[in-house]
């Protein structure tokens, strides 16, 4: 039987089980850690750093630091949700993000991270960056417009799908997303079912021709805000 | 005041009370005579290009970014040429209506607040009466039923394009094949419990429209008016009709210049011309040339085309409004307004007509067919005829898109109208008025032009007029805020 480990979430006592990570305890509990790169179905990353807590004091990402004895881990507070919001707002002026006529909208977990804070408007400017967008496969588009670099295609694609379709390549601001062929997409072995293309939190990666087949109302943030209920209703 | 002779330039900037950013320069000549007035479109969008490599499916969410208040118009063209994309010719009887409803939503919301928030005010009170009252908030002042009624019948529009597209502005409705959603009987019974009060005040306009018209005709008869050619689409058998129809042009007598022309070969027939000096093209008739093939659109046009009204009240009111010209077309830019309020009482009747269907209930929404490359949507938009040609790569991105929005194509009939109106009324005039400055901008609201096709105005939007000399150097200057 698992060693079951103590700890304090916002002044709450959360039990959970050992080698879990506080974001896994805290789901168990029913307590929201808001997440971008993070998935349920893939190993953690670490790198959006939206989950970011203060364990002890000290921020780390609660996708990632295991959960132990008697920490004092911090989540909700004007602190850290002031990191967070920071993080989500370099996100949207780092790509090229226009919700008014994004598919994604009003399922896109950027979008309903950026409601959840409050955020109406940009408070950088905006970079503007050139980036492609690949349309070569018959049934996947991908827009690096609007990719947020969270890694979670390139996961899925080797640990779910068995395949190792995407990649990043280059450094810093010149980051991107690669597939693997010099033919673009349709030159992978991607296929619309994968797992890479469904994981996708924003409109990097689509289903072609499904648009706008979700009418407004009926869309995953329309009536509640990311976080609102669990974890299952995130994008799958 | 300069002694010397010189060439006064008078420059209206923002013009007021329209949709989008434009502006009028009129020259002055050495004894005050006017030599050129030109409206110009100061904006440039630029969707034709940016949106090239975007996926098709897109368009129709896209390129409704070009408007606020006709969003829907844009909506449909494009839906309508993704439909052939997607190779579908005839949609579902639910999706065909779900559509129609939403069009005739939008006719009844821009048409209201054309009339009522922008052009009552000259109407009321007069072209030149004090600017202070001669406003939206001086009409809910003095006429606070009217501007009540202006303001419910625009929100009842937007309530009918929520309910059919998602949201009152921008909302995603219609999809390649067909519609995202059908209307629910809570939405049908919500809408209709509202329709009687509708339609008794959207006949109420009409009457409003007709007997200001009527009361003022010796005026308005030659308030920037000409003889013009006139377009729209009508229904194969003549009837008014802004969805799905061929396109008719006639001369100012009534002569056909070419009917029922299929909406793809728009181009055999249709041409545009670029001007150095505005943004916005001068669309022709191919056959007759530029010089004298540009055409009127919007409400004075498809009145004037179409041979009858399929619903009872308009049709009544569409042969009081052709009895004045004795059938013929009717080239008074004035009775726009006229024209608008029997176009806003046909789309209540037709709201009333579809919301007692019960295929807008219908589950079968969308249907698909043969990929193709090339495809033209062309409905009829509040502002007149509205044209969106794409062609699409084989990767489904597209190529070219070709949009000719329905202000362009009122573009040198509002510039003939402000030269009209700037040589009656400001020609040989000692000192230039606000109120005559006015008579300039009442000529051009009465095409209820969408300048930018749209931009939102925001904050203040002043009147500049600066008089200049020969040299450009500005001797006087006027504001108003």
């Amino acid at each position: 039987m698992e060693k079951v480990v103590t700890f304090l979430l916002d002044g709450e006592v959360i039990q959970g089980q050992e080698g879990q990570s506080i974001m896994q305890a805290a789901d168990e509990a029913g307590k929201y850690i808001p997440r971008l790169c993070a998935h349920k179905d893939l190993t953690p990353h670490g790198s959006c750093r939206i989950c970011t807590v203060l364990v002890n004091g000290r921020p780390q990402s609660a996708c990632t630091q295991p959960i132990a004895d008697g920490i004092l881990v911090e989540s909700e507070t004007p602190k850290v949700n002031q990191l967070r919001t920071d993080i989500i707002d370099m996100l949207f002026v780092e790509g090229n993000h226009f919700c008014m006529f994004c598919e994604k909208s009003g399922s896109c977990e950027l979008q309903a991270l950026a409601y959840r804070f409050g955020i109406t408007a940009p408070k950088y400017p905006y970079q503007f960056p050139q980036r492609d967008v690949d349309a070569s496969h018959p049934d996947i588009f991908l827009d690096r417009n609007r990719c947020v670099l969270c890694g979670r295609c390139v996961r899925a694609s080797k640990e779910v799908d068995g395949k190792n379709v995407f990649q990043f390549v280059g450094r810093g601001v010149e980051k991107r997303i690669a597939v693997n062929s010099e033919q673009g997409l349709k030159g992978t072995d991607a296929e619309v079912m994968d797992k890479a293309i469904s994981v996708c939190p924003v409109g990097a990666i689509l289903k072609k021709r499904v648009g706008y087949a979700v009418p407004v109302g009926r869309r995953l943030y329309d009536h509640q805000p990311i976080g609102t209920a669990s974890e299952e209703e995130t994008t799958e | 005041m300069s002694d010397t002779p010189e060439t006064r330039r008078i420059v209206i900037e923002p013009v007021t009370r329209v949709e989008g950013h434009g502006k009028v320069t009129i020259l002055l000549d050495d004894e005050a005579k006017v030599k050129q007035a030109r409206l110009h479109i100061v904006e440039f969008r630029g969707f034709e290009r940016f949106i090239q490599g975007r996926p098709f499916w897109e368009l129709p969410v896209l390129v409704q970014r070009l408007c606020g208040i006709c969003p829907v118009s844009h909506h449909l063209a494009a839906a309508k040429a993704v439909d052939g994309i997607v190779g579908v010719d005839t949609l579902t009887p639910t999706a065909l209506k779900m559509r129609l409803l939403m069009h005739h939503g939008q006719f009844l919301q821009s048409h209201a607040l054309h009339f009522f928030h922008l052009s009552s005010p000259d109407l009321l009170f007069g072209f030149d009466a004090d600017v202070n009252e001669r406003n939206v908030i001086g009409v809910a002042a003095k006429y606070p039923e009217l501007a009540k009624q202006g303001i419910l019948l625009r929100k009842y529009g937007q309530e009918i394009i929520k309910a059919t597209a998602g949201k009152k502005i921008h909302g995603t409705g219609a999809i390649p094949g067909g519609v995202n959603k059908n209307l629910s009987l809570e939405e049908r019974d919500q809408l209709l419990s509202d329709i009687d009060q509708i339609m008794e005040w959207a006949s109420g306009a009409v009457t409003l429209a007709k007997d200001y018209t009527l009361e003022h005709l010796d005026d308005l008869s030659g308030f920037g008016s000409f003889e013009s050619n006139h377009l729209s689409i009508v229904r194969s058998d003549g009837a008014y009709e802004i969805y799905d129809g061929g396109l008719r042009a006639q001369d100012a007598e009534g002569n056909i210049i070419f009917d029922h022309v299929e909406n793809e070969k728009y181009d055999e027939y249709l041409a545009e011309e670029v001007r150095s000096w505005t943004y916005m093209k001068f669309p022709f008739i191919k056959e007759i040339g530029p010089e004298e093939g540009w055409y009127r659109v919007g409400p004075l046009a498809r009145v004037n085309n179409c041979d009858f009204f399929d619903t009872p009240e308009a049709e009544k009111e569409c042969k009081e409004f052709k009895g004045l010209t004795d059938g013929k077309p009717n080239n008074i830019t004035m009775a726009y307004h006229w024209a608008r309020m029997i176009e806003l009482l046909h789309s209540a009747e037709k709201i009333q007509e579809l919301l007692d269907d019960s295929d807008l209930q219908g589950e079968d929404l969308v249907v698909t067919g043969e990929r193709r490359d090339e495809a033209v949507g062309v409905i009829e938009a509040p502002r007149g005829t509205l044209f969106h040609h794409y062609r699409v790569n084989e990767d489904d991105q597209v190529t070219m898109a070709n949009l000719i929005v329905s202000t362009t194509s009122n573009n040198e009939p509002m510039n003939r109208a402000v030269q009209k109106v700037a040589e009656d009324y400001l020609s040989g005039v000692p000192e230039i008025t606000e109120g005559l400055l006015n008579h300039v901008e009442v000529a051009i609201r009465a095409y209820d032009p969408c300048l930018s096709c749209a931009t939102h105005a925001m904050g203040q939007m002043p009147l500049i007029v600066e008089l200049m000399d020969r040299q450009g150097r500005i001797v006087d200057r006027k504001i108003k805020g």
